[in-house]
Protein backbone atom coordinates (compact mmCIF):
# COMPACT_ATOMS: atom_id res chain seq x y z
CA UNK A 1 0.00 0.00 0.00
CA UNK A 2 0.95 3.33 -1.16
CA UNK A 3 1.66 6.27 1.27
CA UNK A 4 -1.00 8.48 1.89
CA UNK A 5 -0.58 11.47 4.17
CA UNK A 6 -3.74 11.82 6.58
CA UNK A 7 -2.85 16.19 5.92
CA UNK A 8 -3.31 16.43 2.36
CA UNK A 9 -6.31 16.40 0.07
CA UNK A 10 -6.91 14.04 -3.36
CA UNK A 11 -8.35 14.04 -6.72
CA UNK A 12 -9.39 10.84 -8.69
CA UNK A 13 -6.81 11.78 -11.06
CA UNK A 14 -4.27 11.48 -8.32
CA UNK A 15 -3.12 15.09 -7.61
CA UNK A 16 -2.52 15.79 -4.27
CA UNK A 17 -3.37 19.39 -2.56
CA UNK A 18 -1.77 21.50 0.49
CA UNK A 19 -3.99 23.83 1.63
CA UNK A 20 -1.25 26.50 2.65
CA UNK A 21 -3.73 28.62 4.55
CA UNK A 22 -2.62 32.10 2.82
CA UNK A 23 -5.32 31.61 0.43
CA UNK A 24 -2.52 29.24 -2.25
CA UNK A 25 -2.73 25.57 -2.74
CA UNK A 26 0.38 23.39 -3.39
CA UNK A 27 -0.51 20.44 -6.40
CA UNK A 28 1.59 17.21 -6.54
CA UNK A 29 1.26 13.74 -7.47
CA UNK A 30 0.76 10.71 -5.07
CA UNK A 31 3.03 8.12 -4.31
CA UNK A 32 0.98 5.78 -5.91
CA UNK A 33 0.72 7.93 -9.38
CA UNK A 34 4.20 8.24 -9.68
CA UNK A 35 4.59 4.39 -9.10
CA UNK A 36 2.31 3.50 -11.81
CA UNK A 37 4.01 5.98 -14.38
CA UNK A 38 7.30 4.94 -13.91
CA UNK A 39 10.92 6.58 -14.16
CA UNK A 40 9.94 10.72 -14.89
CA UNK A 41 12.17 12.35 -17.86
CA UNK A 42 9.98 15.22 -17.79
CA UNK A 43 7.59 17.60 -16.52
CA UNK A 44 6.09 20.45 -18.12
CA UNK A 45 5.01 23.35 -16.16
CA UNK A 46 2.75 26.70 -16.97
CA UNK A 47 3.76 30.24 -16.72
CA UNK A 48 3.10 31.68 -13.60
CA UNK A 49 0.11 34.00 -13.81
CA UNK A 50 -2.28 31.90 -15.64
CA UNK A 51 -5.31 31.26 -15.00
CA UNK A 52 -7.51 27.68 -14.72
CA UNK A 53 -11.10 26.16 -13.71
CA UNK A 54 -11.50 22.97 -11.78
CA UNK A 55 -10.39 20.38 -14.31
CA UNK A 56 -8.12 22.16 -16.44
CA UNK A 57 -5.29 20.28 -17.98
CA UNK A 58 -2.18 22.63 -16.18
CA UNK A 59 0.40 20.56 -16.69
CA UNK A 60 1.88 17.48 -18.22
CA UNK A 61 4.08 14.95 -16.44
CA UNK A 62 5.96 12.21 -18.72
CA UNK A 63 7.87 9.07 -18.19
CA UNK A 64 9.55 6.44 -19.57
CA UNK A 65 6.27 4.35 -20.39
CA UNK A 66 3.90 7.99 -20.74
CA UNK A 67 2.79 11.17 -20.65
CA UNK A 68 -0.13 12.25 -18.24
CA UNK A 69 -2.05 15.11 -18.00
CA UNK A 70 -2.15 16.92 -14.56
CA UNK A 71 -5.51 18.80 -13.55
CA UNK A 72 -6.46 21.92 -11.59
CA UNK A 73 -8.00 20.94 -8.69
CA UNK A 74 -9.94 23.87 -7.89
CA UNK A 75 -10.05 26.68 -10.10
CA UNK A 76 -7.21 29.40 -9.40
CA UNK A 77 -4.03 31.37 -10.41
CA UNK A 78 -0.83 29.75 -11.06
CA UNK A 79 1.42 31.59 -8.75
CA UNK A 80 4.71 29.80 -8.49
CA UNK A 81 6.09 26.42 -10.19
CA UNK A 82 8.89 23.90 -9.05
CA UNK A 83 11.70 24.98 -11.33
CA UNK A 84 14.22 22.52 -9.78
CA UNK A 85 11.90 19.91 -11.74
CA UNK A 86 13.17 21.07 -15.18
CA UNK A 87 16.33 19.52 -14.60
CA UNK A 88 15.54 17.11 -12.07
CA UNK A 89 12.03 15.40 -13.20
CA UNK A 90 13.20 12.85 -10.95
CA UNK A 91 12.39 14.79 -7.93
CA UNK A 92 9.03 13.78 -8.17
CA UNK A 93 9.53 9.94 -8.20
CA UNK A 94 12.40 10.24 -5.36
CA UNK A 95 9.78 12.41 -3.09
CA UNK A 96 6.33 12.79 -4.58
CA UNK A 97 5.07 14.26 -1.54
CA UNK A 98 7.71 17.16 -0.44
CA UNK A 99 10.73 18.49 -2.87
CA UNK A 100 8.49 16.81 -5.76
CA UNK A 101 5.79 19.64 -5.34
CA UNK A 102 4.45 20.49 -8.66
CA UNK A 103 2.76 24.13 -8.80
CA UNK A 104 0.91 26.69 -6.23
CA UNK A 105 -2.23 28.42 -7.37
CA UNK A 106 -4.06 30.91 -5.20
CA UNK A 107 -7.33 29.60 -5.49
CA UNK A 108 -11.16 31.62 -5.89
CA UNK A 109 -13.15 30.40 -3.23
CA UNK A 110 -11.62 28.29 -0.20
CA UNK A 111 -14.90 26.60 -0.12
CA UNK A 112 -14.07 24.81 -3.23
CA UNK A 113 -11.47 22.59 -1.44
CA UNK A 114 -14.73 20.59 0.69
CA UNK A 115 -15.08 19.21 -2.83
CA UNK A 116 -11.94 17.89 -2.54
CA UNK A 117 -11.48 14.02 -1.28
CA UNK A 118 -9.80 12.75 2.45
CA UNK A 119 -7.23 10.14 2.47
CA UNK A 120 -9.16 7.92 3.01
CA UNK A 121 -11.78 8.32 0.70
CA UNK A 122 -9.07 8.64 -2.25
CA UNK A 123 -7.17 5.36 -0.46
CA UNK A 124 -10.59 3.72 -1.76
CA UNK A 125 -9.81 4.93 -5.31
CA UNK A 126 -6.13 3.37 -5.30
CA UNK A 127 -7.25 0.05 -4.06
CA UNK A 128 -10.15 -0.01 -6.65
CA UNK A 129 -7.43 0.47 -9.03
CA UNK A 130 -5.02 -2.09 -7.72
CA UNK A 131 -7.25 -4.72 -8.02
CA UNK B 1 -3.82 -13.26 -13.04
CA UNK B 2 -1.31 -14.58 -15.57
CA UNK B 3 1.13 -17.19 -15.89
CA UNK B 4 4.16 -17.79 -13.57
CA UNK B 5 7.79 -18.48 -14.57
CA UNK B 6 9.95 -19.69 -12.11
CA UNK B 7 11.64 -17.15 -10.90
CA UNK B 8 7.96 -15.38 -9.49
CA UNK B 9 8.97 -15.70 -6.02
CA UNK B 10 11.90 -13.73 -6.37
CA UNK B 11 10.67 -11.28 -8.22
CA UNK B 12 7.86 -10.84 -5.50
CA UNK B 13 10.62 -10.97 -3.01
CA UNK B 14 12.63 -8.14 -4.73
CA UNK B 15 9.96 -5.86 -4.74
CA UNK B 16 9.26 -6.10 -8.58
CA UNK B 17 6.18 -4.14 -10.22
CA UNK B 18 4.27 -7.24 -12.13
CA UNK B 19 2.94 -6.68 -15.54
CA UNK B 20 0.68 -8.99 -17.80
CA UNK B 21 3.10 -9.61 -20.75
CA UNK B 22 1.88 -12.01 -23.53
CA UNK B 23 -0.07 -13.62 -20.85
CA UNK B 24 2.27 -13.93 -18.33
CA UNK B 25 3.06 -11.68 -15.02
CA UNK B 26 6.37 -10.39 -15.84
CA UNK B 27 8.25 -7.98 -13.80
CA UNK B 28 8.07 -4.49 -15.84
CA UNK B 29 10.46 -2.79 -13.14
CA UNK B 30 12.11 -3.48 -9.32
CA UNK B 31 11.77 0.20 -8.62
CA UNK B 32 13.85 2.53 -10.86
CA UNK B 33 13.61 1.47 -14.67
CA UNK B 34 16.31 4.06 -15.61
CA UNK B 35 18.54 2.60 -12.80
CA UNK B 36 18.45 -0.45 -13.75
CA UNK B 37 18.97 0.52 -17.59
CA UNK B 38 22.37 2.25 -16.47
CA UNK B 39 23.03 -1.24 -13.90
CA UNK B 40 23.17 -2.66 -17.59
CA UNK B 41 25.02 -0.15 -19.54
CA UNK B 42 27.28 0.14 -16.36
CA UNK B 43 27.84 -2.95 -14.46
CA UNK B 44 25.36 -6.17 -14.75
CA UNK B 45 21.58 -7.04 -14.75
CA UNK B 46 19.83 -9.83 -15.21
CA UNK B 47 16.37 -10.31 -16.69
CA UNK B 48 14.01 -13.63 -16.39
CA UNK B 49 12.61 -14.22 -20.03
CA UNK B 50 11.40 -17.67 -18.98
CA UNK B 51 8.53 -16.56 -20.90
CA UNK B 52 10.58 -16.84 -23.91
CA UNK B 53 10.22 -20.61 -25.42
CA UNK B 54 13.16 -22.81 -26.45
CA UNK B 55 12.20 -25.38 -29.33
CA UNK B 56 14.76 -28.22 -30.41
CA UNK B 57 14.90 -28.77 -33.97
CA UNK B 58 16.89 -32.45 -34.51
CA UNK B 59 16.94 -35.06 -36.79
CA UNK B 60 19.06 -36.32 -39.68
CA UNK B 61 16.89 -33.42 -41.58
CA UNK B 62 17.54 -30.39 -39.20
CA UNK B 63 19.65 -28.23 -41.00
CA UNK B 64 17.69 -28.87 -44.44
CA UNK B 65 14.33 -28.15 -42.14
CA UNK B 66 15.79 -24.94 -41.27
CA UNK B 67 17.38 -23.93 -44.16
CA UNK B 68 13.67 -23.79 -45.55
CA UNK B 69 11.76 -22.52 -42.18
CA UNK B 70 14.32 -19.66 -41.87
CA UNK B 71 15.43 -16.84 -44.25
CA UNK B 72 18.45 -16.35 -42.99
CA UNK B 73 20.42 -19.80 -43.60
CA UNK B 74 21.95 -21.99 -41.34
CA UNK B 75 24.24 -23.22 -43.66
CA UNK B 76 26.29 -20.15 -41.82
CA UNK B 77 26.38 -21.68 -38.74
CA UNK B 78 27.39 -25.36 -40.13
CA UNK B 79 30.22 -25.44 -37.12
CA UNK B 80 28.81 -26.69 -33.90
CA UNK B 81 28.57 -23.90 -31.66
CA UNK B 82 27.54 -21.02 -34.06
CA UNK B 83 24.55 -18.84 -33.74
CA UNK B 84 22.35 -16.84 -36.11
CA UNK B 85 19.51 -14.11 -35.90
CA UNK B 86 17.03 -14.82 -38.58
CA UNK B 87 13.27 -13.93 -39.17
CA UNK B 88 10.77 -16.80 -40.28
CA UNK B 89 8.52 -15.47 -42.71
CA UNK B 90 5.17 -16.44 -44.22
CA UNK B 91 4.17 -16.95 -47.94
CA UNK B 92 3.75 -13.55 -48.31
CA UNK B 93 7.64 -12.56 -47.28
CA UNK B 94 5.82 -11.50 -43.70
CA UNK B 95 7.21 -12.20 -40.91
CA UNK B 96 5.93 -14.60 -38.19
CA UNK B 97 8.70 -14.36 -35.64
CA UNK B 98 12.55 -13.07 -35.30
CA UNK B 99 14.30 -15.72 -33.36
CA UNK B 100 17.82 -16.89 -32.70
CA UNK B 101 18.87 -20.06 -33.88
CA UNK B 102 22.22 -22.03 -31.72
CA UNK B 103 23.75 -25.04 -33.38
CA UNK B 104 24.41 -27.50 -30.24
CA UNK B 105 24.99 -30.66 -31.70
CA UNK B 106 25.94 -32.16 -35.12
CA UNK B 107 22.18 -32.74 -35.69
CA UNK B 108 21.11 -30.73 -32.99
CA UNK B 109 19.51 -26.77 -33.45
CA UNK B 110 17.64 -25.25 -30.59
CA UNK B 111 15.79 -22.02 -31.28
CA UNK B 112 14.21 -19.45 -29.01
CA UNK B 113 11.28 -17.91 -29.98
CA UNK B 114 9.12 -14.97 -28.55
CA UNK B 115 6.39 -15.41 -26.01
CA UNK B 116 3.45 -13.86 -27.76
CA UNK B 117 4.54 -15.80 -30.84
CA UNK B 118 5.27 -19.12 -29.25
CA UNK B 119 2.03 -21.29 -29.72
CA UNK B 120 1.78 -19.66 -33.50
CA UNK B 121 5.34 -20.57 -34.19
CA UNK B 122 4.89 -24.43 -33.18
CA UNK B 123 1.95 -24.58 -35.22
CA UNK B 124 3.86 -23.42 -38.04
CA UNK B 125 6.54 -25.63 -37.94
CA UNK B 126 4.79 -28.73 -36.87
CA UNK B 127 3.05 -28.38 -40.17
CA UNK B 128 6.29 -27.97 -42.39
CA UNK B 129 8.02 -30.72 -40.70
CA UNK B 130 6.23 -33.46 -42.03
CA UNK B 131 8.25 -34.05 -45.19
CA UNK B 132 11.49 -34.19 -43.12
CA UNK B 133 13.10 -36.63 -40.62
CA UNK B 134 13.18 -34.08 -37.67
CA UNK B 135 11.37 -33.84 -34.44
CA UNK B 136 10.11 -30.49 -32.89
CA UNK B 137 10.10 -30.50 -29.27
CA UNK B 138 9.42 -28.07 -26.78
CA UNK B 139 11.75 -27.40 -24.03
CA UNK B 140 9.04 -27.93 -21.82
CA UNK B 141 9.97 -26.59 -17.60
CA UNK B 142 12.53 -24.57 -19.07
CA UNK B 143 13.64 -20.94 -17.92
CA UNK B 144 16.14 -18.68 -19.63
CA UNK B 145 18.20 -16.04 -18.04
CA UNK B 146 19.67 -13.43 -19.89
CA UNK B 147 22.74 -11.77 -17.73
CA UNK B 148 23.94 -8.56 -19.83
CA UNK B 149 26.31 -5.71 -18.90
CA UNK B 150 30.15 -5.51 -19.14
CA UNK B 151 30.63 -6.94 -16.25
CA UNK B 152 27.81 -10.08 -16.88
CA UNK B 153 30.70 -12.57 -18.08
CA UNK B 154 32.74 -12.11 -15.15
CA UNK B 155 29.83 -12.56 -12.71
CA UNK B 156 28.45 -15.81 -14.64
CA UNK B 157 31.60 -17.76 -13.54
CA UNK B 158 29.64 -17.97 -10.24
CA UNK B 159 27.25 -20.37 -12.05
CA UNK B 160 29.22 -22.01 -14.00
CA UNK B 161 30.66 -25.18 -12.56
CA UNK B 162 33.13 -27.34 -14.58
CA UNK B 163 31.86 -25.74 -18.14
CA UNK B 164 33.35 -22.10 -16.42
CA UNK B 165 36.48 -21.94 -18.73
CA UNK B 166 34.81 -23.66 -21.84
CA UNK B 167 31.39 -21.05 -20.79
CA UNK B 168 34.31 -18.06 -21.06
CA UNK B 169 36.31 -19.07 -24.12
CA UNK B 170 32.82 -18.46 -25.88
CA UNK B 171 33.15 -15.68 -28.43
CA UNK B 172 30.39 -13.02 -29.61
CA UNK B 173 27.17 -15.46 -31.28
CA UNK B 174 28.66 -18.54 -30.35
CA UNK B 175 26.96 -21.19 -27.82
CA UNK B 176 27.39 -24.47 -25.82
CA UNK B 177 25.37 -26.59 -24.61
CA UNK B 178 26.38 -28.35 -20.97
CA UNK B 179 24.53 -30.89 -19.63
CA UNK B 180 21.03 -29.87 -19.53
CA UNK B 181 21.81 -26.16 -19.76
CA UNK B 182 22.93 -23.91 -22.62
CA UNK B 183 24.16 -20.87 -22.91
CA UNK B 184 24.99 -18.52 -25.77
CA UNK B 185 26.93 -15.19 -25.84
CA UNK B 186 23.84 -13.35 -27.62
CA UNK B 187 21.24 -10.93 -25.83
CA UNK B 188 19.15 -7.98 -26.19
CA UNK B 189 20.81 -5.31 -24.98
CA UNK B 190 23.63 -3.93 -27.03
CA UNK B 191 25.98 -5.26 -24.40
CA UNK B 192 28.46 -8.36 -23.28
CA UNK B 193 26.75 -11.04 -21.82
CA UNK B 194 25.20 -14.79 -21.69
CA UNK B 195 21.38 -16.12 -22.42
CA UNK B 196 21.60 -18.71 -20.27
CA UNK B 197 18.71 -21.83 -20.68
CA UNK B 198 18.28 -24.30 -18.28
CA UNK B 199 15.57 -26.29 -16.49
CA UNK B 200 13.03 -24.48 -13.97
CA UNK B 201 13.81 -26.64 -11.42
CA UNK B 202 17.52 -24.86 -10.73
CA UNK B 203 16.28 -21.15 -12.08
CA UNK B 204 16.10 -19.94 -8.17
CA UNK B 205 19.41 -21.66 -7.38
CA UNK B 206 20.77 -19.72 -10.52
CA UNK B 207 19.13 -16.48 -9.94
CA UNK B 208 20.06 -16.18 -6.08
CA UNK B 209 23.68 -17.23 -7.27
CA UNK B 210 23.86 -14.01 -10.09
CA UNK B 211 22.29 -11.56 -7.23
CA UNK B 212 24.84 -13.20 -4.28
CA UNK B 213 27.82 -12.18 -7.36
CA UNK B 214 26.39 -8.74 -7.62
CA UNK B 215 24.23 -8.78 -10.57
CA UNK B 216 20.96 -6.84 -10.27
CA UNK B 217 17.16 -7.82 -11.64
CA UNK B 218 15.99 -6.13 -14.50
CA UNK B 219 13.04 -5.69 -15.43
CA UNK B 220 11.05 -5.79 -18.76
CA UNK B 221 11.05 -1.91 -18.94
CA UNK B 222 14.47 -1.29 -19.34
CA UNK B 223 15.08 -4.21 -21.40
CA UNK B 224 12.55 -1.98 -24.00
CA UNK B 225 15.21 0.68 -23.38
CA UNK B 226 18.01 -0.84 -23.92
CA UNK B 227 17.21 -2.60 -26.98
CA UNK B 228 16.05 0.54 -28.30
CA UNK B 229 18.56 2.37 -27.86
CA UNK B 230 20.83 -0.87 -29.06
CA UNK B 231 18.37 0.10 -32.45
CA UNK B 232 16.82 -3.91 -31.92
CA UNK B 233 13.73 -4.69 -33.25
CA UNK B 234 10.91 -6.07 -31.15
CA UNK B 235 8.26 -8.13 -32.58
CA UNK B 236 5.05 -6.61 -32.77
CA UNK B 237 6.45 -3.17 -33.75
CA UNK B 238 9.13 -3.25 -35.80
CA UNK B 239 7.66 -6.31 -37.59
CA UNK B 240 4.83 -8.40 -37.93
CA UNK B 241 3.24 -10.85 -40.17
CA UNK B 242 2.14 -8.00 -42.62
CA UNK B 243 5.80 -6.62 -42.78
CA UNK B 244 8.89 -7.79 -44.61
CA UNK B 245 11.86 -8.15 -42.97
CA UNK B 246 13.37 -5.73 -45.69
CA UNK B 247 11.09 -3.21 -44.42
CA UNK B 248 12.31 -3.46 -40.70
CA UNK B 249 15.83 -3.12 -41.21
CA UNK B 250 16.59 -6.59 -41.17
CA UNK B 251 17.53 -6.88 -45.27
CA UNK B 252 20.64 -8.19 -43.87
CA UNK B 253 19.08 -10.80 -41.78
CA UNK B 254 17.85 -12.69 -45.29
CA UNK B 255 19.83 -14.48 -47.63
CA UNK B 256 19.18 -14.40 -50.86
CA UNK B 257 22.33 -16.43 -51.83
CA UNK B 258 22.49 -19.15 -52.59
CA UNK B 259 19.97 -18.66 -55.41
CA UNK B 260 18.87 -22.35 -55.00
CA UNK B 261 18.12 -22.23 -51.36
CA UNK B 262 13.94 -22.78 -51.71
CA UNK B 263 13.08 -20.82 -47.98
CA UNK B 264 9.40 -19.88 -47.24
CA UNK B 265 8.71 -16.15 -48.27
CA UNK B 266 11.64 -15.99 -51.13
CA UNK B 267 9.13 -15.05 -53.95
CA UNK B 268 7.69 -12.69 -52.33
CA UNK B 269 11.19 -10.87 -50.94
CA UNK B 270 12.47 -11.33 -54.67
CA UNK B 271 9.05 -9.67 -55.78
CA UNK B 272 9.36 -6.55 -53.07
CA UNK B 273 13.14 -6.68 -53.32
CA UNK B 274 12.81 -6.18 -57.45
CA UNK B 275 10.02 -3.60 -57.24
CA UNK B 276 12.22 -1.22 -54.77
CA UNK B 277 11.28 -0.92 -51.19
CA UNK B 278 9.69 2.15 -50.54
CA UNK B 279 9.72 2.20 -46.77
CA UNK B 280 12.65 1.90 -44.49
CA UNK B 281 13.65 2.13 -41.20
CA UNK B 282 15.40 4.57 -39.43
CA UNK B 283 16.35 5.87 -35.97
CA UNK B 284 14.84 9.34 -34.81
CA UNK B 285 16.46 11.75 -32.19
CA UNK B 286 13.80 14.19 -30.61
CA UNK B 287 15.30 17.63 -30.99
CA UNK B 288 12.57 19.27 -28.60
CA UNK B 289 11.12 18.38 -25.24
CA UNK B 290 8.68 15.26 -24.85
CA UNK B 291 9.00 11.71 -25.52
CA UNK B 292 8.45 9.96 -29.21
CA UNK B 293 5.72 7.37 -28.78
CA UNK B 294 5.05 4.38 -30.55
CA UNK B 295 2.30 4.91 -33.65
CA UNK B 296 3.36 8.86 -33.71
CA UNK B 297 2.67 10.28 -37.22
CA UNK B 298 6.21 11.42 -38.49
CA UNK B 299 6.66 13.83 -41.43
CA UNK B 300 9.00 15.64 -43.58
CA UNK B 301 10.21 18.99 -41.96
CA UNK B 302 8.63 22.10 -43.96
CA UNK B 303 5.64 19.48 -45.13
CA UNK B 304 2.17 20.94 -44.43
CA UNK B 305 0.63 17.49 -43.80
CA UNK B 306 -3.14 17.89 -41.57
CA UNK B 307 -4.09 14.69 -41.47
CA UNK B 308 -1.58 12.20 -39.38
CA UNK B 309 -2.51 8.83 -41.23
CA UNK B 310 -1.10 10.73 -44.85
CA UNK B 311 2.24 11.66 -43.53
CA UNK B 312 3.98 8.30 -44.73
CA UNK B 313 6.07 8.07 -41.99
CA UNK B 314 5.21 5.98 -38.32
CA UNK B 315 6.69 5.59 -35.41
CA UNK B 316 7.28 1.37 -34.61
CA UNK B 317 9.13 2.16 -31.12
CA UNK B 318 9.67 4.81 -28.94
CA UNK B 319 11.21 5.89 -25.88
CA UNK B 320 13.30 8.08 -23.43
CA UNK B 321 16.85 6.53 -23.78
CA UNK B 322 18.56 6.57 -20.24
CA UNK B 323 22.37 6.43 -22.01
CA UNK B 324 21.54 9.14 -24.57
CA UNK B 325 19.34 11.42 -22.65
CA UNK B 326 17.18 12.38 -25.32
CA UNK B 327 13.60 10.92 -26.67
CA UNK B 328 14.57 8.37 -29.82
CA UNK B 329 12.48 6.12 -31.56
CA UNK B 330 12.48 3.98 -34.63
CA UNK B 331 10.39 4.82 -37.77
CA UNK B 332 9.10 3.32 -41.14
CA UNK B 333 9.24 5.93 -43.55
CA UNK B 334 9.33 6.98 -47.27
CA UNK B 335 13.10 5.61 -48.06
CA UNK B 336 14.05 8.63 -49.68
CA UNK B 337 13.49 10.83 -46.00
CA UNK B 338 16.78 11.96 -44.57
CA UNK B 339 17.60 14.64 -42.14
CA UNK B 340 15.39 16.84 -40.71
CA UNK B 341 11.46 15.64 -39.44
CA UNK B 342 8.52 16.57 -37.51
CA UNK B 343 6.87 13.46 -35.01
CA UNK B 344 3.56 14.23 -33.45
CA UNK B 345 3.18 14.53 -30.06
CA UNK B 346 0.24 14.98 -28.26
CA UNK B 347 -1.09 17.07 -31.14
CA UNK B 348 1.92 18.79 -31.81
CA UNK B 349 4.33 18.78 -34.55
CA UNK B 350 7.74 18.51 -32.93
CA UNK B 351 11.55 18.38 -34.69
CA UNK B 352 13.51 15.84 -34.82
CA UNK B 353 15.96 14.15 -37.22
CA UNK B 354 17.15 10.87 -38.65
CA UNK B 355 19.98 9.36 -37.84
CA UNK B 356 21.44 5.72 -38.24
CA UNK B 357 21.54 3.21 -35.54
CA UNK B 358 22.31 1.63 -32.84
CA UNK B 359 21.58 4.75 -30.66
CA UNK B 360 24.51 2.99 -28.46
CA UNK B 361 26.54 -0.06 -28.22
CA UNK B 362 28.82 -1.49 -25.80
CA UNK B 363 28.23 1.74 -23.36
CA UNK B 364 28.81 4.05 -25.75
CA UNK B 365 27.00 6.89 -27.50
CA UNK B 366 27.40 6.22 -31.59
CA UNK B 367 25.02 9.00 -32.56
CA UNK B 368 25.94 12.71 -33.23
CA UNK B 369 24.17 14.53 -30.38
CA UNK B 370 23.57 18.91 -30.92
Amino acid sequence: MSEIPKDLSYTKTHEWVSNDGDGTITIGITEYAQGSLGDLVFVELPEAGSKFAAGDAVAVVESVKAASDIYAPVEGEIVEINEDLEESPERVNEDPFGQGWLFKMSIVDPEHLADLLDAEAYGEIVEAEQD
Amino acid sequence: MGKHTPLHDEHKTAGAKLVDFAGWDMPINYGSQIAEHNAVRESAGMFDVSHMRPVDVEGADARDFLRHVLANDVAKIDTVGRALYTCMLNTRGGVIDDLIVYHLGETWYRIVVNAATADKDLGWLHSLASDYEVTVTEFEDSSIIAVQGPEAREKCRAVLGAAEDEVMDLAPFRALAVGNWSIGRTGYTGEDGFEIVLPAAEAVDTWQALAAAGVQPIGLGARDTLRLEAGLNLYGHEMDEDVTPLASGLGWTVAFEPAARDFVGRDALEMARDAGNAHKLVGLVLDARGVIREGAAVRRAGDEAGAEESTGGEVTSGSFGPTVQRSIGLARVPVDWEGAVEVSLRGKWRAAHIVSYPFVRHGKIRIALD
